[in-house]
């Protein structure tokens, strides 16, 4: 049954400053947060009012207008402060965090005796079921959907990404667990998508009661939308879940423990970063005390996630939900003289898909990038550039274009349903034009939310 | 480069919103933004961006194109050598210093035309729309000079490249949105509203008016041409009636003769071996599609054997002479990948491409109106381009719609 898949396509961009396999555990953070922007197009009803004290496992929030949908708080703690933006809308939840973290206490659930209405529930309960993001759209899940199967990568093949192997490497046990009480959320198949050129054993390829599927290429060999697409397609009408794998062994915790965590460890990665490691913290940590005496240089740009798919935050910002890393990369606000560093210069500081530029000469070379645009926005000029890095059976110009003009019949048949902003990232990358195309494809998704869901 | 750097910092306040040269920014832009690649940082998406720009694209296909200009130029200024003397044998490498000044004189004056109608109008179209100069032009404007007949008079070559910017390009919104390829539509302005400027033996060599009695200066494919009609014609001799002219045509030259280039024609177009070179680079780069560079040559390739196969006075000129006669591979190489005009879709590619060729040496060969079908046919084909896109993308749609019926 499980599926072997090969991909030509694709690009991995060579950075400086992957993490070295050394794990450090940081200390508790001063505050974590929430940033409901990270849970697309959800829209917190807060629960505890500020100043209200905390502990692991209560809910802080829920969605509004799909109140099952619960958040539950990492830590113990005090409710510090709502930050509102433009139109009182919540940017952040911020919660203080007490020295003493231990955890309330609970006794293991019996999965097996649980059936499968029981499991939802339970992880409904429990705050457990942000973790659980659906395609079509890329949100969190909607609980009443029935999911045709249900997709785990195992590994993460985006520029400097964690590796799981090693992140999970002693949590095989919950891992597993959390496999067991997934399975029994869709009446289709779990499939787990490993990494086809690691050959030894690993907690992934030793899994039991899923599919496991092995991919092989660059990325986005690892993102699941890839899988998906190559291993059981979405149609349209049709529902697909996702989980994190380091989330899948947050689930298995709580079954295995009856007790929330939200430990997680990241990779801290980037060429601005002194000494690239593991570190173990939590979701939502203020990264300020993590980043302390780390930081190679001044004007950086310290990212919550990959540089291809993070979020920007402050030096003393906080962790996203679902990331597993930080990356902190120059920020390129200079005027670069067009021979020297510009656009006409010899460009070995530069990492090109195209043969404009000679990386093609430089071997292994890794690069330090900046966040410099590398040009200036345009019309869609060249073609065919977009489909050397994106191995799916879809159009790419084609479905960003009609994403652009709001062309809904357009983007159905183009396949809108099988694709999330994140497997548009490296198109976005190699754009000559500099269009943002994660964004046009995120407003594309939001049309079709509005008209056609 | 610091000092560079100071001037634009002490500048930009003046052109940015609410200084006093606010109204100039497009202007001021355009130029600063050629000096050094701006300070602007990703906003959305992705953090890191691709080093390459519309900028390095572009100068990257003027840079393909300048083998052909500079044979250009000095094939130019020995035809006009030829014109004066009246000696078809002028050997060809000599007097180059001679060659090449007379050369200049004449495709100069057509480069800075060009330039200075084009970007005037594209400045005002910039200035009007409050965005930066796009780098289309630049191309273009290289272009138009190079498929020009030497002889053409400069206001022509104005007049034609106000008419491909604005009704060729601006009214559409600019680079990237047009629908015909610029060049070829200030090119085809000129041949239908100046037809006696731009066909026939009397322009292909500039100085011809100064001629010597009894002298014509006719392109090879003037010459096949008149092989469709009662008189025809080689190289200024009436061929006698009762021979046949397609041996006398081929025994005069070979292919070599005509690939390396030694022969009246518009400015770059000439030298298949040239433009190979500017192939090479668009293609090692990746600015140039293979696809439709290859399938426009085997379509040109394709449609001559079929007419040799039918077979006539014109029809009978071997495939290989096709390719390297007149503009075809200049087309093929320079026109033909224009991406913004030509097809968009891998498979689209390779049909456009190939019907191209083939529609280019039909026109050529069967209308004997028009000696040169590549421009009429390339025009032709990127109206098609949309279409055959449709289909391609109607064949992607139904394959993922037939996998839900699989399931």
């Amino acid at each position: 049954m499980s599926k072997t898949v090969k991909l030509r396509k694709g690009l991995n961009i060579r950075l400086v400053g992957g993490a070295s396999k050394v794990k450090t555990d940081a200390n508790v953070p001063k505050t974590i947060s929430f940033r409901p922007d990270d849970f697309h197009g959800m829209i917190p009803k807060v629960l505890v009012q500020e100043g209200e004290r905390v502990k692991i496992g209560d809910i802080i929030f829920q969605d509004k207008y799909s109140d099952t949908i619960k958040y539950a708080s990492p830590v113990n703690g005090t409710l510090k402060s709502i930050v509102r933006g433009a139109k009182r809308k919540i940017m952040e939840i911020i919660i203080s965090c007490d020295q003493d973290q231990a955890p309330v206490e609970a006794s293991a659930i019996d999965l097996a005796s649980l059936s499968n209405e029981e499991v939802k529930t339970k992880m409904l309960a429990a705050g457990l079921w942000p973790f659980v993001r659906q395609r079509p759209l890329d949100v969190v899940a909607d609980p009443s959907n029935a999911p045709k199967a249900i997709f785990i990568s195992a590994f993460d093949s985006s520029p400097l990404g964690p590796d799981f192997d090693f992140v999970l490497k002693e949590k095989g046990k919950e891992f597993q667990m959390g496999l067991d009480a997934i399975s029994k959320l869709t009446e289709g198949t779990v499939h787990l998508t490993v990494n086809g050129t690691i050959t030894e054993n690993t907690i992934f390829s030793e899994a039991k009661g899923v599919q496991v599927n092995s991919i092989t290429g660059k990325h986005p060999a690892g993102n699941v939308g890839t899988q998906i697409h190559h291993i059981d397609p979405i149609n349209k009408g049709e529902f697909v879940w996702t989980i994190n794998a380091q989330d899948v062994a947050l689930i298995g915790h709580y079954f295995l423990t009856g007790q929330y965590c939200a430990k997680k460890t990241i990779a801290l990665t980037g060429s601005e970063v002194k000494n690239p490691q593991y570190i173990e913290t939590i979701s939502g940590a203020n990264v300020s005390e993590i980043l302390n005496g780390l930081i190679a240089s001044d004007n950086v740009r310290v990212i919550s996630g990959n540089v291809l798919t993070g979020t920007k935050i402050d030096k003393d910002g906080h962790l996203g939900f679902y990331h597993n890393q930080i990356t902190i990369i120059p920020e390129g606000d200079q005027l670069k003289f067009f021979l020297t560093k510009g656009w006409l210069g010899p460009g070995f500081d530069k990492f090109s898909n195209s043969r404009l530029f000679p990386t093609f000469l430089l071997g292994k070379k890794e690069f330090t990038l900046d966040t410099n645009l590398n040009g200036e926005e345009r019309a869609f000029v060249v073609t065919g550039e977009l489909e050397k890095v994106f191995p799916f059976d879809i159009l790419p110009m084609q479905l960003v274009k009609a994403a652009i003009t709001n062309d809904i019949d357009g983007m159905e048949n183009l396949g809108i349903y099988e694709v999330a902003p994140e497997d548009f990232a490296l198109c976005e990358y190699v754009c000559t034009s500099k269009i943002d195309i994660q964004d046009k494809i995120r407003q594309g998704l939001d049309l079709i939310a509005e008209e056609c869901m | 480069m610091k000092f560079l750097e100071n001037i634009v910092n002490k500048m930009e306040p003046k052109f940015s919103k609410g200084g006093k040269l606010e109204k100039w920014n497009p202007v001021y832009e355009s130029f600063i933004t050629l000096a050094f690649t701006p300070k602007h940082t990703t906003k959305l998406g992705s953090h890191i961006r691709d080093g390459v720009d519309l900028k390095r694209t572009m100068i990257t296909v003027i840079l393909a194109m300048v083998p052909a200009l500079l044979f250009g130029i000095y094939n130019t200024g020995h035809w006009e050598m030829v014109a004066a003397s009246g000696d078809l044998n002028l050997p060809f490498w000599a007097d180059q210093g001679e060659k090449i000044m007379k050369g200049l004189a004449i495709v100069l004056p057509l480069i800075v035309v060009s330039y200075a109608v084009g970007l005037t109008i594209e400045f005002i179209f910039a200035l009007r729309r409050g965005h930066p100069l796009h780098e289309g032009y630049l191309v273009s404007g290289i272009l138009i000079p190079l498929i020009m007949p030497a002889d053409v008079p400069l206001w022509m070559v104005g007049v034609a490249t106000a008419f491909a910017v604005i009704i060729g390009k601006e009214i559409f919104g600019g680079t990237g949105m047009n629908i015909l390829n610029i060049a070829l539509t200030a090119r085809a302005f000129l041949f239908f509203a100046y037809p006696t400027s731009m066909s026939g033996d009397k322009v292909w060599m500039a100085g011809e008016e100064a001629n010597v009695d009894g002298f014509s200066g006719a392109t090879p494919l003037g010459d096949l041409a008149s092989f469709m009609t009662p008189d025809a014609v080689l190289q200024g001799t009436p061929i006698e009636a009762g021979t046949n002219a397609m041996e006398q045509f081929t025994a005069s030259h070979s292919v070599m003769d005509y690939f390396w280039g030694i022969m009246p024609g518009s400015v770059g177009e000439t030298s298949t071996f040239a433009i190979l070179i500017g192939a090479a680079i668009l293609l090692f780069t990746g600015v140039g599609s293979f696809r439709i560079i290859a399938s426009f040559f085997a379509g040109g390739f394709l449609m001559g054997l079929i007419l040799n196969g039918i077979g006539g006075p014109y029809l009978d000129l071997p495939s290989a002479y096709h390719l390297v006669l007149g503009g075809f591979a200049f087309g093929a190489v320079f026109m033909a990948t224009d991406p913004v005009t030509a097809a968009q879709t891998g498979v689209g590619k390779l049909i456009y491409g190939l019907l191209g060729g083939m529609v280019a040496i039909t026109i050529r060969v069967l209308n004997p109106a028009y000696p040169e079908g590549v421009m009429l046919a390339i025009l032709f084909m990127n109206v098609m381009a949309p279409i055959i896109d449709h289909y391609v993308i109607q064949a992607n749609i139904k394959r993922r719609l037939k996998r839900v019926k699989a399931a």
